[in-house]
Protein backbone atom coordinates (compact mmCIF):
# COMPACT_ATOMS: atom_id res chain seq x y z
CA UNK A 1 0.00 0.00 0.00
CA UNK A 2 1.15 3.35 -0.93
CA UNK A 3 -0.84 6.16 0.20
CA UNK A 4 0.49 10.14 1.25
CA UNK A 5 -0.52 9.03 5.00
CA UNK A 6 1.53 9.49 8.13
CA UNK A 7 -0.25 6.66 10.79
CA UNK A 8 -3.24 4.49 8.63
CA UNK A 9 -4.92 5.31 12.52
CA UNK A 10 -4.93 9.01 12.52
CA UNK A 11 -6.05 10.01 8.55
CA UNK A 12 -9.44 11.50 9.36
CA UNK A 13 -7.54 13.21 12.55
CA UNK A 14 -5.26 14.58 10.24
CA UNK A 15 -7.16 15.33 7.26
CA UNK A 16 -9.44 17.32 8.96
CA UNK A 17 -6.24 19.87 10.31
CA UNK A 18 -5.87 20.40 6.51
CA UNK A 19 -9.12 20.89 5.72
CA UNK A 20 -9.14 23.71 8.41
CA UNK A 21 -5.71 25.09 6.75
CA UNK A 22 -7.15 24.90 3.55
CA UNK A 23 -10.34 26.93 4.12
CA UNK A 24 -10.78 29.90 5.96
CA UNK A 25 -14.66 29.90 5.34
CA UNK A 26 -15.16 26.86 7.81
CA UNK A 27 -13.64 25.99 10.88
CA UNK A 28 -13.37 22.28 12.74
CA UNK A 29 -14.45 21.28 15.99
CA UNK A 30 -11.48 18.41 16.07
CA UNK A 31 -13.15 16.68 19.54
CA UNK A 32 -16.38 15.58 17.86
CA UNK A 33 -14.76 15.58 14.08
CA UNK A 34 -17.22 18.35 12.45
CA UNK A 35 -16.66 20.82 9.64
CA UNK A 36 -18.61 24.06 10.91
CA UNK A 37 -19.19 27.43 8.92
CA UNK A 38 -16.57 29.66 10.22
CA UNK A 39 -18.90 32.36 9.76
CA UNK A 40 -23.15 30.78 11.36
CA UNK A 41 -25.78 31.93 9.57
CA UNK A 42 -28.32 33.70 10.34
CA UNK A 43 -30.56 33.96 13.08
CA UNK A 44 -34.13 32.07 11.87
CA UNK A 45 -32.61 30.01 9.51
CA UNK A 46 -33.03 26.38 8.48
CA UNK A 47 -29.60 24.79 9.31
CA UNK A 48 -28.57 21.06 7.19
CA UNK A 49 -26.41 19.00 9.26
CA UNK A 50 -24.99 15.92 7.09
CA UNK A 51 -21.96 13.67 7.09
CA UNK A 52 -21.05 9.79 7.01
CA UNK A 53 -18.18 7.79 6.33
CA UNK A 54 -14.78 9.56 5.42
CA UNK A 55 -13.24 8.70 2.32
CA UNK A 56 -15.83 10.22 0.03
CA UNK A 57 -14.13 13.61 -0.41
CA UNK A 58 -15.37 16.35 -1.06
CA UNK A 59 -18.65 14.75 0.03
CA UNK A 60 -19.23 16.19 3.34
CA UNK A 61 -16.81 18.63 4.39
CA UNK A 62 -16.22 20.12 1.01
CA UNK A 63 -20.14 21.40 1.16
CA UNK A 64 -19.77 23.46 4.32
CA UNK A 65 -20.71 26.71 3.16
CA UNK A 66 -22.63 29.73 2.07
CA UNK A 67 -25.36 27.89 0.01
CA UNK A 68 -25.44 24.27 1.17
CA UNK A 69 -24.43 22.59 4.44
CA UNK A 70 -23.91 24.11 8.25
CA UNK A 71 -21.99 21.22 9.28
CA UNK A 72 -20.67 18.10 7.97
CA UNK A 73 -19.73 15.30 10.65
CA UNK A 74 -16.78 13.38 9.61
CA UNK A 75 -17.01 9.02 10.61
CA UNK A 76 -13.81 6.95 10.27
CA UNK A 77 -13.05 5.84 6.82
CA UNK A 78 -15.80 4.61 5.44
CA UNK A 79 -17.84 4.10 8.67
CA UNK A 80 -20.95 6.53 9.78
CA UNK A 81 -20.36 8.67 12.09
CA UNK A 82 -21.54 8.36 15.76
CA UNK A 83 -25.10 9.73 17.30
CA UNK A 84 -23.19 11.83 19.86
CA UNK A 85 -21.24 14.05 17.05
CA UNK A 86 -24.34 14.32 15.01
CA UNK A 87 -25.68 15.29 17.99
CA UNK A 88 -22.93 18.07 18.71
CA UNK A 89 -23.32 19.37 15.40
CA UNK A 90 -27.40 19.80 15.56
CA UNK A 91 -26.27 21.61 18.74
CA UNK A 92 -23.87 23.67 17.34
CA UNK A 93 -25.85 24.67 13.95
CA UNK A 94 -29.37 25.54 15.05
CA UNK A 95 -30.05 28.92 14.56
CA UNK A 96 -33.73 28.59 15.84
CA UNK A 97 -36.04 27.20 13.04
CA UNK A 98 -34.83 23.95 13.28
CA UNK A 99 -32.29 21.51 11.40
CA UNK A 100 -32.38 18.88 8.24
CA UNK A 101 -30.41 16.00 9.21
CA UNK A 102 -29.39 14.44 5.20
CA UNK A 103 -28.51 10.55 5.58
CA UNK A 104 -27.63 8.44 2.42
CA UNK A 105 -29.37 5.33 3.00
CA UNK A 106 -26.90 2.79 4.61
CA UNK A 107 -27.81 0.74 7.02
CA UNK A 108 -25.03 1.95 9.72
CA UNK A 109 -25.90 5.77 9.14
CA UNK A 110 -29.64 5.61 8.69
CA UNK A 111 -29.10 3.94 12.58
CA UNK A 112 -26.42 6.75 14.05
CA UNK A 113 -28.37 9.08 12.60
CA UNK A 114 -31.35 8.15 13.88
CA UNK A 115 -30.08 7.90 17.56
CA UNK A 116 -28.67 11.24 16.99
CA UNK A 117 -32.14 12.45 16.38
CA UNK A 118 -33.41 10.80 19.63
CA UNK A 119 -30.59 12.10 21.56
CA UNK A 120 -31.20 15.54 20.30
CA UNK A 121 -34.90 15.00 21.25
CA UNK A 122 -34.20 13.86 24.50
CA UNK A 123 -31.94 16.88 25.62
CA UNK A 124 -33.27 19.95 23.46
CA UNK A 125 -35.88 21.36 21.85
CA UNK A 126 -34.59 21.73 18.74
CA UNK A 127 -36.79 20.16 15.71
CA UNK A 128 -35.07 17.90 13.79
CA UNK A 129 -36.26 16.42 10.06
CA UNK A 130 -34.28 13.89 8.39
CA UNK A 131 -34.38 13.14 4.61
CA UNK A 132 -32.83 9.71 3.76
CA UNK A 133 -31.35 9.72 0.09
CA UNK A 134 -31.71 6.32 -1.99
CA UNK A 135 -30.90 7.01 -5.80
CA UNK A 136 -29.30 4.21 -6.82
CA UNK A 137 -30.90 1.94 -9.21
CA UNK A 138 -28.10 -0.65 -9.05
CA UNK A 139 -30.06 -2.20 -5.86
CA UNK A 140 -33.48 -3.22 -6.27
CA UNK A 141 -35.20 -1.58 -3.46
CA UNK A 142 -37.59 -4.56 -2.20
CA UNK A 143 -37.81 -6.73 1.31
CA UNK A 144 -34.69 -8.39 0.10
CA UNK A 145 -32.51 -5.93 0.35
CA UNK A 146 -31.41 -2.76 2.97
CA UNK A 147 -32.99 -0.45 0.26
CA UNK A 148 -31.57 1.29 -2.48
CA UNK A 149 -28.17 2.89 -1.14
CA UNK A 150 -27.84 7.04 -0.93
CA UNK A 151 -25.32 8.30 -3.95
CA UNK A 152 -24.89 10.95 -6.33
CA UNK A 153 -28.26 12.56 -5.41
CA UNK A 154 -26.72 13.57 -2.20
CA UNK A 155 -24.30 15.93 -3.73
CA UNK A 156 -27.42 17.81 -5.64
CA UNK A 157 -29.79 17.57 -2.75
CA UNK A 158 -27.33 19.34 -0.36
CA UNK A 159 -26.97 22.13 -2.93
CA UNK A 160 -30.90 22.71 -3.57
CA UNK A 161 -31.43 22.58 -0.36
CA UNK A 162 -29.21 24.45 1.26
CA UNK A 163 -30.52 27.53 -1.20
CA UNK A 164 -33.80 27.11 -0.23
CA UNK A 165 -32.72 26.74 3.52
CA UNK A 166 -30.32 30.25 2.62
CA UNK A 167 -34.24 31.57 1.33
CA UNK A 168 -35.09 31.40 4.76
CA UNK A 169 -37.93 28.88 4.36
CA UNK A 170 -39.43 26.42 6.78
CA UNK A 171 -37.76 23.42 8.27
CA UNK A 172 -41.20 21.46 6.79
CA UNK A 173 -40.52 23.28 3.33
CA UNK A 174 -36.87 22.81 2.64
CA UNK A 175 -37.39 18.91 4.07
CA UNK A 176 -40.07 18.71 1.41
CA UNK A 177 -37.88 19.90 -1.48
CA UNK A 178 -34.76 18.04 0.04
CA UNK A 179 -37.18 14.57 -0.28
CA UNK A 180 -38.32 15.95 -4.09
CA UNK A 181 -35.23 15.98 -5.07
CA UNK A 182 -34.17 12.48 -3.78
CA UNK A 183 -37.31 11.23 -5.73
CA UNK A 184 -36.44 12.93 -8.78
CA UNK A 185 -32.98 11.65 -8.95
CA UNK A 186 -30.97 8.39 -9.65
CA UNK A 187 -28.04 7.10 -10.09
CA UNK A 188 -25.86 4.33 -11.52
CA UNK A 189 -21.95 3.61 -10.95
CA UNK A 190 -19.41 1.09 -12.04
CA UNK A 191 -15.55 0.48 -10.84
CA UNK A 192 -12.13 -0.07 -13.00
CA UNK A 193 -10.48 -1.29 -9.65
CA UNK A 194 -11.07 -1.84 -5.86
CA UNK A 195 -10.39 0.71 -3.71
CA UNK A 196 -7.68 0.04 -0.15
CA UNK A 197 -8.72 1.35 3.09
CA UNK A 198 -5.53 2.32 4.85
CA UNK A 199 -6.22 0.68 8.34
CA UNK A 200 -7.13 -2.54 6.11
CA UNK A 201 -3.82 -1.97 4.35
CA UNK A 202 -4.79 -3.95 0.94
CA UNK A 203 -7.41 -3.62 -1.58
CA UNK A 204 -11.44 -3.98 -0.38
CA UNK A 205 -11.80 -6.80 -3.21
CA UNK A 206 -9.71 -8.23 -6.10
CA UNK A 207 -10.85 -7.27 -9.43
CA UNK A 208 -8.49 -8.51 -12.43
CA UNK A 209 -7.46 -6.27 -15.13
CA UNK A 210 -9.78 -7.34 -17.72
CA UNK A 211 -12.74 -6.64 -15.33
CA UNK A 212 -15.15 -4.40 -14.01
CA UNK A 213 -17.93 -4.51 -11.64
CA UNK A 214 -20.97 -2.72 -12.86
CA UNK A 215 -23.41 -1.22 -10.20
CA UNK A 216 -21.21 -0.29 -7.60
CA UNK A 217 -21.86 1.60 -3.87
CA UNK A 218 -19.11 4.11 -2.63
CA UNK A 219 -17.79 2.37 0.16
CA UNK A 220 -15.35 -0.23 -1.38
CA UNK A 221 -18.49 -2.62 -1.75
CA UNK A 222 -18.58 -5.07 -4.82
CA UNK A 223 -21.42 -4.01 -7.47
CA UNK A 224 -24.16 -6.31 -8.34
CA UNK A 225 -22.17 -7.69 -11.28
CA UNK A 226 -18.60 -8.90 -12.89
CA UNK A 227 -18.23 -8.09 -16.63
CA UNK A 228 -15.67 -8.10 -19.11
CA UNK A 229 -13.77 -4.46 -19.84
CA UNK A 230 -15.82 -2.69 -21.92
CA UNK A 231 -14.99 0.38 -24.12
CA UNK A 232 -16.42 3.81 -22.73
CA UNK A 233 -19.06 4.18 -25.29
CA UNK A 234 -20.48 0.72 -23.84
CA UNK A 235 -19.99 1.48 -20.43
CA UNK A 236 -21.71 5.04 -20.64
CA UNK A 237 -25.20 2.49 -22.11
CA UNK A 238 -24.12 0.76 -19.21
CA UNK A 239 -24.76 3.40 -16.86
CA UNK A 240 -27.69 5.24 -18.90
CA UNK A 241 -29.99 2.34 -19.73
CA UNK A 242 -30.96 1.43 -16.28
CA UNK A 243 -31.36 4.92 -15.22
CA UNK A 244 -33.67 5.73 -17.51
CA UNK A 245 -35.26 2.16 -17.33
CA UNK A 246 -35.93 3.03 -13.85
CA UNK A 247 -37.72 6.76 -14.82
CA UNK A 248 -38.70 8.74 -17.15
CA UNK A 249 -36.33 11.58 -17.92
CA UNK A 250 -37.33 13.19 -20.80
CA UNK A 251 -39.83 15.37 -19.85
CA UNK A 252 -37.63 17.58 -17.77
CA UNK A 253 -35.05 19.63 -17.85
CA UNK A 254 -32.34 17.55 -16.20
CA UNK A 255 -29.04 18.38 -13.88
CA UNK A 256 -26.29 15.60 -14.36
CA UNK A 257 -23.40 14.86 -12.70
CA UNK A 258 -20.34 12.54 -13.98
CA UNK A 259 -18.74 11.34 -11.07
CA UNK A 260 -15.45 9.96 -10.62
CA UNK A 261 -14.70 7.59 -7.90
CA UNK A 262 -11.51 9.09 -6.63
CA UNK A 263 -8.95 7.68 -9.07
CA UNK A 264 -9.83 7.96 -12.61
CA UNK A 265 -8.37 11.22 -14.15
CA UNK A 266 -10.05 13.96 -15.79
CA UNK A 267 -9.31 13.92 -19.30
CA UNK A 268 -11.61 9.93 -18.74
CA UNK A 269 -13.99 11.94 -17.12
CA UNK A 270 -14.69 14.46 -19.65
CA UNK A 271 -14.50 11.37 -22.33
CA UNK A 272 -17.40 9.90 -20.28
CA UNK A 273 -19.25 12.91 -20.23
CA UNK A 274 -19.39 13.00 -23.91
CA UNK A 275 -20.48 9.67 -24.31
CA UNK A 276 -23.05 9.92 -21.64
CA UNK A 277 -24.23 12.91 -22.81
CA UNK A 278 -24.66 11.79 -26.32
CA UNK A 279 -26.80 8.63 -25.72
CA UNK A 280 -29.29 10.87 -22.99
CA UNK A 281 -29.50 13.23 -26.10
CA UNK A 282 -30.60 10.43 -28.46
CA UNK A 283 -32.82 8.96 -25.99
CA UNK A 284 -34.88 12.34 -26.17
CA UNK A 285 -33.50 14.29 -22.41
CA UNK A 286 -32.03 17.42 -22.36
CA UNK A 287 -29.60 18.71 -19.82
CA UNK A 288 -30.04 21.98 -18.49
CA UNK A 289 -27.20 21.97 -16.08
CA UNK A 290 -24.33 19.91 -15.12
CA UNK A 291 -21.08 18.67 -13.14
CA UNK A 292 -17.98 16.82 -14.51
CA UNK A 293 -15.55 15.73 -11.80
CA UNK A 294 -14.96 13.76 -8.05
CA UNK A 295 -17.89 14.68 -6.33
CA UNK A 296 -18.45 11.80 -4.16
CA UNK A 297 -15.62 9.08 -4.02
CA UNK A 298 -14.52 6.03 -3.36
CA UNK A 299 -10.95 6.45 -1.64
CA UNK A 300 -8.51 5.61 -4.61
CA UNK A 301 -11.11 3.52 -6.80
CA UNK A 302 -11.46 3.99 -10.46
CA UNK A 303 -14.15 4.21 -12.05
CA UNK A 304 -17.01 6.81 -12.41
CA UNK A 305 -21.10 7.30 -11.63
CA UNK A 306 -24.09 9.04 -13.12
CA UNK A 307 -26.43 10.88 -11.68
CA UNK A 308 -29.50 12.25 -13.18
CA UNK A 309 -32.11 14.72 -11.85
CA UNK A 310 -35.39 15.33 -13.30
CA UNK A 311 -35.65 19.34 -12.07
CA UNK A 312 -38.24 21.86 -12.20
CA UNK A 313 -37.89 25.57 -12.50
CA UNK A 314 -37.48 26.12 -8.71
CA UNK A 315 -34.82 23.53 -8.30
CA UNK A 316 -32.74 24.89 -11.35
CA UNK A 317 -33.16 28.86 -9.71
CA UNK A 318 -31.89 27.07 -6.20
CA UNK A 319 -29.30 25.00 -8.36
CA UNK A 320 -28.37 28.90 -10.11
CA UNK A 321 -28.19 30.46 -6.61
CA UNK A 322 -25.03 31.59 -5.07
CA UNK A 323 -22.76 29.03 -3.19
CA UNK A 324 -19.39 29.17 -1.53
CA UNK A 325 -18.08 25.94 -0.57
CA UNK A 326 -14.36 24.05 -1.35
CA UNK A 327 -16.16 22.16 -4.21
CA UNK A 328 -18.67 24.04 -5.62
CA UNK A 329 -18.53 27.89 -5.59
CA UNK A 330 -20.61 30.13 -8.14
CA UNK A 331 -23.02 33.16 -8.01
CA UNK A 332 -20.59 34.96 -4.76
CA UNK B 1 -14.97 -17.58 39.91
CA UNK B 2 -18.57 -17.86 41.18
CA UNK B 3 -21.28 -19.79 38.93
CA UNK B 4 -24.16 -19.68 40.22
CA UNK B 5 -24.48 -15.47 40.47
CA UNK B 6 -22.81 -13.24 37.81
CA UNK B 7 -21.15 -10.49 39.67
CA UNK B 8 -20.10 -7.18 38.24
CA UNK B 9 -16.58 -9.19 38.66
CA UNK B 10 -18.25 -11.94 36.07
CA UNK B 11 -19.36 -9.00 33.68
CA UNK B 12 -15.96 -7.29 33.78
CA UNK B 13 -14.28 -10.49 33.06
CA UNK B 14 -17.05 -11.22 30.31
CA UNK B 15 -15.92 -7.35 28.72
CA UNK B 16 -12.00 -8.11 28.95
CA UNK B 17 -12.51 -11.57 27.74
CA UNK B 18 -14.47 -10.24 24.61
CA UNK B 19 -11.74 -7.60 23.96
CA UNK B 20 -9.10 -9.72 24.01
CA UNK B 21 -10.96 -12.43 21.53
CA UNK B 22 -11.83 -9.17 19.02
CA UNK B 23 -8.25 -7.93 19.44
CA UNK B 24 -7.16 -11.36 18.30
CA UNK B 25 -9.53 -11.97 15.39
CA UNK B 26 -9.50 -8.55 14.24
CA UNK B 27 -8.07 -9.38 11.00
CA UNK B 28 -10.26 -12.62 10.79
CA UNK B 29 -13.50 -10.24 11.05
CA UNK B 30 -12.05 -7.41 8.90
CA UNK B 31 -11.55 -10.53 6.44
CA UNK B 32 -14.79 -12.07 6.39
CA UNK B 33 -15.96 -8.11 6.17
CA UNK B 34 -14.48 -7.32 2.54
CA UNK B 35 -15.61 -10.33 1.35
CA UNK B 36 -19.42 -8.88 1.61
CA UNK B 37 -18.66 -5.94 3.87
CA UNK B 38 -16.62 -2.74 3.74
CA UNK B 39 -13.64 -3.84 5.39
CA UNK B 40 -13.69 -2.54 8.33
CA UNK B 41 -15.63 -4.88 11.21
CA UNK B 42 -12.69 -6.22 12.91
CA UNK B 43 -11.59 -2.43 12.95
CA UNK B 44 -13.69 -0.79 13.91
CA UNK B 45 -15.14 -3.48 17.02
CA UNK B 46 -11.41 -3.33 18.13
CA UNK B 47 -11.15 0.53 18.63
CA UNK B 48 -14.87 0.13 20.27
CA UNK B 49 -13.64 -2.60 23.04
CA UNK B 50 -10.55 -0.67 23.52
CA UNK B 51 -12.65 2.45 24.83
CA UNK B 52 -14.73 -0.07 26.89
CA UNK B 53 -11.55 -1.22 28.86
CA UNK B 54 -10.48 2.41 29.23
CA UNK B 55 -13.76 3.34 30.31
CA UNK B 56 -14.60 0.69 32.75
CA UNK B 57 -10.82 0.81 34.76
CA UNK B 58 -11.70 4.75 34.67
CA UNK B 59 -15.89 4.54 36.28
CA UNK B 60 -14.71 1.66 37.95
CA UNK B 61 -18.65 0.55 38.61
CA UNK B 62 -19.96 -1.07 41.24
CA UNK B 63 -23.41 -2.07 39.43
CA UNK B 64 -24.25 -4.44 36.48
CA UNK B 65 -26.30 -1.69 35.18
CA UNK B 66 -23.76 0.60 35.23
CA UNK B 67 -21.07 -1.51 33.94
CA UNK B 68 -22.97 -2.79 30.89
CA UNK B 69 -24.80 0.87 30.27
CA UNK B 70 -20.32 1.86 30.52
CA UNK B 71 -20.08 -0.60 27.61
CA UNK B 72 -22.62 0.38 25.38
CA UNK B 73 -22.15 4.47 25.99
CA UNK B 74 -18.54 3.58 24.74
CA UNK B 75 -19.39 1.57 22.04
CA UNK B 76 -21.88 3.68 20.47
CA UNK B 77 -20.04 6.64 20.76
CA UNK B 78 -16.85 4.89 19.61
CA UNK B 79 -17.09 2.18 16.98
CA UNK B 80 -19.84 4.07 14.17
CA UNK B 81 -21.55 2.19 11.33
CA UNK B 82 -24.04 -0.51 12.05
CA UNK B 83 -22.06 -2.47 14.81
CA UNK B 84 -21.94 1.01 16.90
CA UNK B 85 -25.80 1.30 17.68
CA UNK B 86 -26.48 -2.72 17.55
CA UNK B 87 -23.86 -3.66 20.09
CA UNK B 88 -24.35 -0.64 21.72
CA UNK B 89 -28.09 -0.61 22.04
CA UNK B 90 -27.44 -4.26 23.32
CA UNK B 91 -25.67 -3.60 26.28
CA UNK B 92 -27.44 -0.40 26.91
CA UNK B 93 -30.87 -2.67 27.28
CA UNK B 94 -29.32 -5.38 28.92
CA UNK B 95 -27.89 -2.64 31.71
CA UNK B 96 -31.57 -1.11 32.02
CA UNK B 97 -32.53 -5.05 32.55
CA UNK B 98 -30.07 -5.27 35.69
CA UNK B 99 -29.99 -1.89 36.94
CA UNK B 100 -28.79 -1.37 40.65
CA UNK B 101 -27.62 -5.07 41.10
CA UNK B 102 -24.26 -6.05 42.13
CA UNK B 103 -25.09 -9.66 40.87
CA UNK B 104 -28.11 -11.96 39.67
CA UNK B 105 -28.89 -15.14 38.77
CA UNK B 106 -28.84 -17.35 35.77
CA UNK B 107 -33.11 -16.17 35.22
CA UNK B 108 -31.89 -12.69 35.60
CA UNK B 109 -29.08 -12.97 33.21
CA UNK B 110 -30.87 -15.01 30.79
CA UNK B 111 -34.00 -12.60 30.63
CA UNK B 112 -31.04 -10.14 30.45
CA UNK B 113 -29.91 -11.28 27.04
CA UNK B 114 -32.87 -11.30 25.92
CA UNK B 115 -33.50 -7.79 26.46
CA UNK B 116 -30.55 -6.82 25.05
CA UNK B 117 -31.42 -9.23 21.60
CA UNK B 118 -34.73 -7.52 21.91
CA UNK B 119 -32.92 -3.76 21.66
CA UNK B 120 -30.29 -5.42 18.44
CA UNK B 121 -33.53 -6.54 16.69
CA UNK B 122 -35.75 -3.31 17.39
CA UNK B 123 -32.68 -1.05 16.32
CA UNK B 124 -31.81 -3.02 13.33
CA UNK B 125 -34.89 -4.55 12.53
CA UNK B 126 -33.13 -7.99 11.01
CA UNK B 127 -34.78 -11.29 11.44
CA UNK B 128 -33.73 -14.35 11.94
CA UNK B 129 -32.27 -16.15 8.89
CA UNK B 130 -31.00 -12.12 7.20
CA UNK B 131 -27.97 -13.07 7.56
CA UNK B 132 -26.54 -11.23 10.59
CA UNK B 133 -25.58 -10.92 14.48
CA UNK B 134 -28.99 -12.10 15.31
CA UNK B 135 -28.48 -15.56 13.98
CA UNK B 136 -25.68 -16.24 16.33
CA UNK B 137 -27.17 -14.19 19.22
CA UNK B 138 -30.76 -15.99 19.05
CA UNK B 139 -29.55 -19.70 19.19
CA UNK B 140 -27.12 -19.25 22.16
CA UNK B 141 -30.09 -17.50 23.88
CA UNK B 142 -32.41 -20.55 23.04
CA UNK B 143 -29.49 -22.62 24.43
CA UNK B 144 -28.89 -20.68 27.46
CA UNK B 145 -32.55 -21.12 28.30
CA UNK B 146 -32.67 -25.02 27.54
CA UNK B 147 -30.57 -25.80 30.52
CA UNK B 148 -32.51 -25.45 33.53
CA UNK B 149 -30.55 -27.13 36.33
CA UNK B 150 -27.64 -26.49 34.80
CA UNK B 151 -24.91 -23.91 36.34
CA UNK B 152 -24.20 -20.38 34.32
CA UNK B 153 -20.85 -21.51 33.37
CA UNK B 154 -22.60 -24.80 31.78
CA UNK B 155 -25.46 -22.85 29.96
CA UNK B 156 -22.84 -20.24 29.23
CA UNK B 157 -20.50 -22.59 27.25
CA UNK B 158 -23.44 -24.50 25.55
CA UNK B 159 -24.73 -21.12 24.46
CA UNK B 160 -21.00 -20.07 22.88
CA UNK B 161 -21.50 -23.59 20.57
CA UNK B 162 -24.58 -22.54 20.02
CA UNK B 163 -23.48 -19.13 18.56
CA UNK B 164 -20.68 -20.48 16.75
CA UNK B 165 -23.10 -23.24 14.82
CA UNK B 166 -25.19 -20.11 14.14
CA UNK B 167 -21.96 -17.91 12.74
CA UNK B 168 -21.49 -21.21 10.86
CA UNK B 169 -24.79 -21.20 9.44
CA UNK B 170 -24.85 -18.01 7.90
CA UNK B 171 -22.51 -19.03 5.35
CA UNK B 172 -25.03 -20.47 3.27
CA UNK B 173 -27.67 -17.89 3.77
CA UNK B 174 -28.59 -14.99 1.28
CA UNK B 175 -28.11 -11.19 3.31
CA UNK B 176 -31.32 -9.67 3.28
CA UNK B 177 -29.86 -6.60 5.76
CA UNK B 178 -26.94 -4.37 5.76
CA UNK B 179 -24.24 -3.48 3.06
CA UNK B 180 -24.09 -7.60 2.39
CA UNK B 181 -27.54 -7.51 0.87
CA UNK B 182 -26.59 -5.35 -1.95
CA UNK B 183 -24.82 -8.21 -3.19
CA UNK B 184 -27.53 -10.10 -3.58
CA UNK B 185 -26.77 -13.81 -3.91
CA UNK B 186 -22.82 -12.96 -4.31
CA UNK B 187 -23.35 -12.67 -0.50
CA UNK B 188 -24.28 -16.70 -0.45
CA UNK B 189 -20.62 -19.08 0.71
CA UNK B 190 -19.69 -16.29 3.00
CA UNK B 191 -19.97 -16.47 6.78
CA UNK B 192 -21.62 -13.15 7.96
CA UNK B 193 -18.96 -10.94 10.10
CA UNK B 194 -21.63 -9.58 12.77
CA UNK B 195 -22.43 -13.10 13.60
CA UNK B 196 -18.85 -14.44 13.48
CA UNK B 197 -18.37 -10.95 16.13
CA UNK B 198 -21.87 -12.26 18.20
CA UNK B 199 -19.99 -15.30 18.65
CA UNK B 200 -17.04 -14.24 19.89
CA UNK B 201 -19.21 -12.49 22.55
CA UNK B 202 -20.67 -15.49 23.78
CA UNK B 203 -17.63 -17.51 23.54
CA UNK B 204 -16.30 -14.32 26.13
CA UNK B 205 -19.16 -15.03 28.17
CA UNK B 206 -18.72 -18.43 28.53
CA UNK B 207 -15.00 -18.05 29.29
CA UNK B 208 -15.55 -15.24 32.01
CA UNK B 209 -17.75 -18.07 33.71
CA UNK B 210 -15.93 -21.14 33.56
Amino acid sequence: MKKLINDPENVVDEALVGIEASNHNVRVDHEHRVVLRAQPKDHGKVALVSGGGSGHEPLHSGYVGYGMLDAACAGEVFTSPTPDRIEAATLAVDAGAGVLHIVKNYTGDVMNFDMAAELVAAESGIEVETVVTNDDVAVEDSLYTAGRRGVGVTVLLEKIAGAAAEEGRSLVDVRDIAQRVNSRGRSMGMALTSCTVSTAGRPTFDLPDDEMEIGIGIHGEPGRQREKMASAREIAAKLVNPILGDMDFSSSPVIAMLNGMGASPLIELYLMYGEVAALLQKNGVSIARNLVGNYITSLDMAGCSLTLLAADDEMLRLWDAPVQTAALRWGR
Amino acid sequence: MATETFSVEDARAWMTAFGKAVSENQEYLTELDSAIGDADHGTNMDRGMRAVEEKLAAANPATLGSVFKTVGMALVSTVGGASGPLYGTFFLRMGAALGDRSECDKADLSSALRTGIKGVTDRGKAQLGDKTMLDALSPALDSFDGTEGLSIAAASAGAAEAAAAGRDATAPLKALKGRASYLGDRSIGHIDPGSASAALLMGALAKACA
